[in-house]
C-alpha cells in the first residue's frame, strides 16, 4: 500500500538530521502560522499564488530562490566546518550525513537556487524590456513555477522523510545504482530533477516564444536589450539541453526501479554513458546560469556608467556563439574517463575556443566603463567584483581545459575552486546585482545602499577566503568531498576557507538586514519616477511597480536604449491621449493543481507507491483534457482606469525625474552623434 | 474556385508526399529482404533512404518550405538538426573510442 | 464599454510556434535514445541479440500503418480547415484505427519478447531497445488520446479557432511521431533483420 514508506523513514538516526528536519518543518509551520495569523491567506491566494502576472510570478521565483539559497548555504557552512575540524578525527558529521550534505548543496544551489533566481529575473524583466504586456503563455508560466516548487519541495521533504542522495549532485553510476545506493536518496534526486526539469523546459519554450513573437513594434533583433538577448539564448539552451537531463534521469530511474541495465556493472550496462548524457545537459546548464547574469551586468554597466553599451553588436554575437559552442564541450567534464588523445584534444580545443567570446564580453564591459561617469552604487559594485573574480576563474578554467593538466587536477579541490569561481561571480553576483537593480521596479522603493555595501564586502571577502585556499589545496593533492583527512598541511587552508564561509554568512545577514531596513524606511527610498537609476531600457518606462498591463501604449522603437532616446527627446513622460481598454488573462488555479499532483507523483515514485503515482498521472492527463474545453477567461481593464494610472504616474515622474538638469545629461550630445540603427 | 484549387493542391501535396515516402520505405525493406550488400553499403543505403524520407515528410507533411516557412521555425529546425548530429555523432565517437580502448579490440 | 486595445500578436500562431519548439525538444530527446541504442546494441550480455528478436513482416506492417496514418491525419487536417466536419470525422476515425492497430502489434511484440525472457531487464541492449521503441509507443498513445479529445471537440461545437489550433498542433505531433518511426525501423529493425 505505501511502497517502501515505513516509520523508519523519519530522521531519528542522527541528532543533526533531526535538527534539520525540525527546522524544515518548523519553518514551514511558522510561515503558515504567520499567514493565517495575519489573515492574509485570501490576499496571498488572490494576488500572488494564483496570479498569472509575469511580474508576480517572477517575484515568487526569486522568493523560492532566496529560501533555497539559505538551505544550500547552511549545507556549505556545515561542510566547511566539518573539513576545518576533521583532521585525524571524524569531525561532527558522520560520513553518510556528510555525503548527503554535499549532494544536496550542489543540487539545490544549481537547480533550486540559481535556476529559479534567473527564471524569476527573466520573468520579471524581459516582458517589460521588450515592451510586452505578458509572456506568451501566462498560465503555462504559472504551472512552470509550481513544477519548480514541487521539485524544490521534494528536496526539502527528503530531509524529513527518508534521506537525500549521497552520490553527489551529478549522481554518477554505478554508485547511484540500487546495488550500492539501495535507499530512497538517489530517487529523491532523480524525481526532483525530472519534475522541475519539465517546468524549466516549459519556461524555456515560453520565453523564446515571447521574445520571438511579442516584441514591441519597431524592436528589431539588433535593438533588443542585451538582457533580453541573453534570456533568449539561455532559453534556447534550456529547450535543447534539458531533454538530456530527462533522458539521463529516466534511464537511471529505470535501472533502479525496473531492473534495466543502462549503467549497471552487470548485464551489459555502461556507466560511462551516464556521464556522457548528463553532461550534454550539464555543460549547457553552466551557460544557462551564466548568460542571464551576463545580461544583468550588461544593463547595469551601461546604466551606471551613464554610457551606451560598448560594441553592442559584438556582445550579441558573443552571446549567440556561446549558446552554440555550449553544446560542443561536454566531454571536458570527464577527460579522465579513458577516452583517447584525439577525443580529449578535440574537446580541450572547443573548451578553449568558448573562452574567446566570453573574453570579448569582458572587454566590452570594461570599455563601457572607460571614460564613463561611473556611479559606485551596489549593482555596480557587484559588477566590478564579477569582472575581476570571473576573470580569475576563467583562467583556471583554461588551465583545466588542457587534458594533461586535468589529469592531475580532476576531482581535486582545485576543480571545486574553479567552478565556484565561475558560478558565484558569474551567476550569483549577477543575480544579486539584478535583485538590487530591479528591486525598486518591483516594489516602488530602492534597497538601502549602506547595508548593501556591507553585504557586498562580506560576500566578496568571504568568497576569496573560502575558495582561493581550495586552489592551493587542489594543487597539494587534496581530493574533493573528503569527510576527514590526515594531512596536517591542509588544515590551515581549510580553516581559512571556513572563515570565508563565516564571512559569507555575515554577508547574508547583512542582506537580510538590508531588506528589513529598506522596508522600514521605504518612504525614504521611494521611487516615484519609475526610473531610479536614470536607466536606458524600456522596463523603466513604467511606474514602479508597473501596473498589471505594464504599458498603456508603446512608442515606436527606433534603436537600442529605447527609453533613453525618449528621455533625450523629452517625450518620455508626455501624456498619451489614445489609451484604450486592455484585456488581461484572469487568475488560474492550474498552477497549484499541477504542482501538487506533480509533487505527489514524484514522492510516490520515490517510495514506490505506484498506484498513487499512476492516479496522479491520470489526474494530470484528465485535467489537461478538461482544460482544453474551458475557454480562457479574460478581464478587461476599462480605458479610464488605464488613463488614470497613466496620468498619475507621469505627473509624478515629470516632477521627480532626475533626467533634466542631471549632469549626466552631458552624454546626450554624444548620443546625438550616433546615427539611429 | 480558388478554394477548390487550394484543396486540390493540398491533397495532391499529401498524395505526392505519401507516394515518395512509400517508395523510400519499400526500397530499404526490399534491400533488407534481398540481402547481398556488404554491411557498410547496406548501412549507407538505409541511412540515405531514411534521411531522404525525413526530408520528404518535412516538405510534404509538415509543409516546411525554405521560402514560406517563418524564419524562426526554420532556425529551430536547423539548430535541432545540428544538435542531433553533434549529440549522436559525439556519443558514437566518444563511447566508441572508449570501448575500443577499454576492451582492447 | 470602450474598444479593447488591439493585440499585436496572434495567439494561435504563438501556440503553434511554442509547440514547434516543444517538438524540437522532443526530437532531441529521441536522438539521445537513438544514441544510447546505437552504443548498446552490442551489449547483449550473452542474451538474445538484434538478429534474433525482430520480425520482418511485423515491422513492415507497423511501418505501413504509421505511414498511412500520416496521410489520413493530413487529410483530416485539410477537412477541418475547410470546415467539412463529417469528412474530418471519417479521416480521424481511420487514423485512430491505424494507430490502434500499430499499438496492438507493438504490444504483441513486447509481450512475445517478455515471454521468451527477452525483457528490458535482460541486457543493456534490450533496455535500450525497449526504452526507445516504448517511448515512441507512448507518443502514439498520447496521439490516440488526443485524437479522441479532438473528436469530442468536433462533436460539441462548430469548427472555430480552438479546434483549428488543436488540429494544427496534433497534426505536427503526429508527423513527428511518423518521422521518429523512420529512424526506428531504419536504425533498429532493418539492421537487425539484415543477415
Amino acid at each position: 500500500m505505501f511502497g517502501r514508506l515505513t516509520e523508519d523513514a523519519l530522521p531519528f538516526y542522527s541528532e543533526i538530521a533531526m535538527a534539520g528536519a525540525a527546522v524544515t518543518v518548523g519553518g514551514g509551520l511558522f510561515v503558515i502560522a504567520v499567514v493565517l495569523w495575519t489573515g492574509s491567506l485570501l490576499y496571498l491566494w488572490r494576488n500572488w499564488l494564483t496570479s498569472v502576472d509575469h511580474k508576480r510570478i517572477g517575484i515568487m521565483y526569486v522568493v523560492v530562490a532566496l529560501v533555497m539559497l539559505l538551505r544550500g548555504f547552511v549545507d556549505a557552512l556545515m561542510m566547511r566546518a566539518q573539513q576545518a575540524m576533521a583532521m585525524n578525527s571524524g569531525g561532527y558529521l558522520p560520513p553518510e550525513h556528510f555525503d548527503q550534505i554535499f549532494s544536496s548543496h550542489g543540487t539545490i544551489m544549481i537547480l533550486f537556487m540559481a535556476m529559479p533566481f534567473l527564471t524569476g529575473l527573466i520573468n520579471f524583466v524581459m516582458p517589460l524590456q521588450i515592451g510586452a504586456r505578458d509572456v506568451a503563455f501566462p498560465r503555462l508560466n504559472l504551472i512552470s513555477l509550481y513544477l519548480t516548487a514541487a521539485g524544490a519541495g521534494l528536496v526539502l521533504i527528503s530531509l524529513v522523510i527518508g534521506r537525500f542522495s549521497t552520490a553527489g549532485w551529478t549522481g554518477y553510476p554505478p554508485f547511484s545504482e540500487t546495488e550500492f545506493s539501495p535507499g530512497v536518496g538517489v530517487d529523491y534526486w532523480i524525481w526532483a530533477l525530472v519534475v522541475s526539469g519539465v517546468g524549466t523546459t516549459l519556461t524555456g519554450i515560453n520565453f523564446i516564444t515571447t521574445i520571438v513573437k511579442r516584441r514591441a513594434p519597431g524592436m528589431t533583433w539588433m535593438r533588443l536589450p542585451l538582457f533580453a538577448w541573453t534570456a533568449l539564448c539561455a532559453s534556447i539552451l534550456i529547450v535543447f539541453a534539458f531533454p538530456a537531463l530527462t533522458v539521463a534521469g529516466a534511464m537511471l530511474a529505470l535501472d533502479r526501479s525496473a531492473g534495466f541495465h543502462f549503467f549497471t556493472n552487470d548485464g551489459g550496462g555502461n556507466a560511462m554513458h551516464f556521464a556522457n548524457v548528463l553532461w550534454m545537459w550539464g555543460h549547457p546548464e553552466v551557460y544557462i546560469l551564466i548568460l542571464p547574469a551576463f545580461g544583468v551586468f550588461s544593463e547595469i554597466v551601461a546604466t551606471l556608467s551613464s554610457k551606451r553599451l560598448f560594441a553592442y553588436n559584438s556582445l550579441v554575437f558573443a552571446t549567440v556563439v556561446i549558446a552554440l559552442l555550449a553544446f560542443t564541450t561536454w566531454l571536458h567534464h570527464f577527460f579522465t574517463m579513458g577516452a583517447g588523445a584525439s577525443v580529449n584534444t578535440a574537446f580541450g580545443i572547443t573548451t578553449m575556443i568558448i573562452a574567446v567570446p566570453t573574453g570579448v564580453k569582458v572587454f566590452d564591459w570594461l570599455m563601457t566603463m572607460y571614460r564613463g561617469r561611473i556611479r559606485y552604487q551596489t549593482p555596480m559594485l557587484w559588477t566590478m567584483a564579477f569582472l575581476v573574480t570571473f576573470t580569475i576563474g576563467g583562467m583556471s578554467g583554461v588551465l583545466l581545459a588542457v587534458p594533461a593538466v586535468d589529469y592531475t587536477l580532476h576531482n581535486t579541490t582545485f576543480l571545486v575552486a574553479h567552478f565556484h569561481n565561475m558560478v558565484i561571480p558569474g551567476a550569483l553576483f549577477g543575480f544579486f546585482a539584478g535583485y538590487v537593480y530591479w528591486f525598486p521596479k518591483a516594489f516602488g522603493f530602492r534597497l538601502d545602499e549602506r547595508w548593501g555595501t556591507r553585504a557586498f564586502w562580506f560576500w566578496v571577502t568571504g568568497f576569496y577566503l573560502a575558495f582561493m585556499p581550495l586552489y592551493a589545496l587542489g594543487l597539494m593533492g587534496m581530493v574533493r568531498r573528503l569527510q576527514h583527512y590526515d594531512n596536517p598541511d591542509w588544515q590551515p587552508y581549510l580553516i581559512v576557507a571556513a572563515i570565508g564561509a563565516v564571512s559569507v554568512l555575515c554577508g547574508i545577514i547583512c542582506m537580510a538586514i538590508q531588506l528589513w531596513v529598506s522596508i522600514r524606511d521605504r518612504d525614504r527610498w521611494a521611487d516615484t519616477t519609475g526610473d531610479p537609476w536614470n536607466a536606458r531600457t524600456l522596463e523603466w518606462y513604467s511606474s514602479s511597480p508597473p501596473p498589471a498591463w505594464n504599458f498603456a501604449s508603446l512608442p515606436k522603437i527606433e534603436g537600442t536604449d529605447a527609453f533613453w532616446r525618449l528621455k533625450e527627446r523629452g517625450e518620455a513622460y508626455r501624456e498619451d491621449e489614445n489609451v484604450g481598454a486592455i484585456s488581461l488573462p484572469t487568475n488560474s488555479n492550474d498552477g497549484i493543481v499541477y504542482g501538487a499532483l506533480a509533487f505527489v507523483f514524484g514522492f510516490c515514485m520515490v517510495w514506490h507507491i505506484y498506484w498513487l503515482a499512476l492516479l496522479c498521472l491520470g489526474a494530470i492527463v484528465a485535467h489537461l483534457i478538461v482544460s482544453s474545453f474551458r475557454h480562457p477567461t479574460e478581464e478587461v481593464i476599462p480605458a479610464n482606469e488605464v488613463a488614470r494610472h497613466e496620468q498619475e504616474w507621469k505627473t509624478a515622474a515629470r516632477a521627480g525625474s532626475r533626467y533634466d538638469g542631471d549632469p549626466l545629461c552631458d552624454y546626450r550630445t554624444v548620443l546625438r552623434k550616433v546615427p539611429a540603427q | 474556385m480558388s478554394d477548390v484549387k487550394r484543396h486540390q493542391r493540398e491533397v495532391r501535396n499529401y498524395l505526392v508526399g505519401f507516394g515518395l515516402a512509400a517508395l523510400l520505405t519499400i526500397i530499404p525493406f526490399a534491400i533488407t529482404a534481398a540481402g547481398g550488400l556488404s554491411r557498410t553499403w547496406f548501412d549507407l543505403a538505409i541511412l540515405l533512404a531514411a534521411v531522404v524520407q525525413v526530408l520528404v515528410h518535412l516538405r510534404y507533411f509538415l509543409h516546411i518550405d525554405l521560402r514560406h516557412t517563418p524564419r524562426e521555425n526554420l532556425l529551430a529546425l536547423g539548430f535541432t538538426g545540428v544538435l542531433i548530429v553533434i549529440m549522436i555523432g559525439g556519443t558514437l565517437w566518444i563511447m566508441g573510442n572508449l570501448t575500443s580502448r577499454m576492451m582492447g579490440t | 464599454m470602450s474598444e479593447v486595445d488591439a493585440k499585436t500578436f496572434d495567439e494561435s500562431e504563438e501556440r503553434a510556434y511554442g509547440f514547434w519548439l516543444f517538438l524540437m525538444s522532443d526530437a532531441i530527446l529521441f536522438s539521445l535514445l537513438f544514441a544510447t541504442y546505437a552504443i548498446m546494441v552490442t551489449a547483449t550480455d550473452n542474451g538474445p541479440d538484434r538478429t534474433e528478436i525482430f520480425g520482418y513482416w511485423r515491422t513492415a506492417a507497423n511501418t505501413a500503418l504509421l505511414l498511412c496514418s500520416s496521410l489520413t491525419m493530413g487529410l483530416a487536417s485539410i477537412a477541418i480547415r475547410e470546415d467539412r466536419k463529417s469528412t474530418a470525422f471519417q479521416w480521424i476515425f481511420v487514423t485512430m484505427i491505424l494507430a490502434l492497430a500499430f499499438l496492438v502489434l507493438e504490444i504483441q511484440e513486447f509481450a512475445g519478447l517478455f515471454a521468451q525472457g527477452a525483457g528490458p531487464d535482460r541486457s543493456g541492449f534490450l533496455s535500450a531497445y525497449f526504452t526507445l521503441v516504448g517511448t515512441h509507443g507512448a507518443h502514439v498513445t498520447v496521439g490516440l488520446i488526443w485524437m479522441a479529445v479532438l473528436c469530442v471537440h468536433l462533436a460539441l461545437r462548430p469548427i472555430g479557432p480552438v479546434i483549428q489550433s488543436i488540429t494544427e498542433r496534433l497534426t505536427m505531433f503526429w508527423h513527428l511521431v511518423g518521422i521518429v518511426w523512420i529512424g526506428i525501423y531504419s536504425m533498429v529493425y532493418l539492421p537487425g533483420l539484415y543477415q
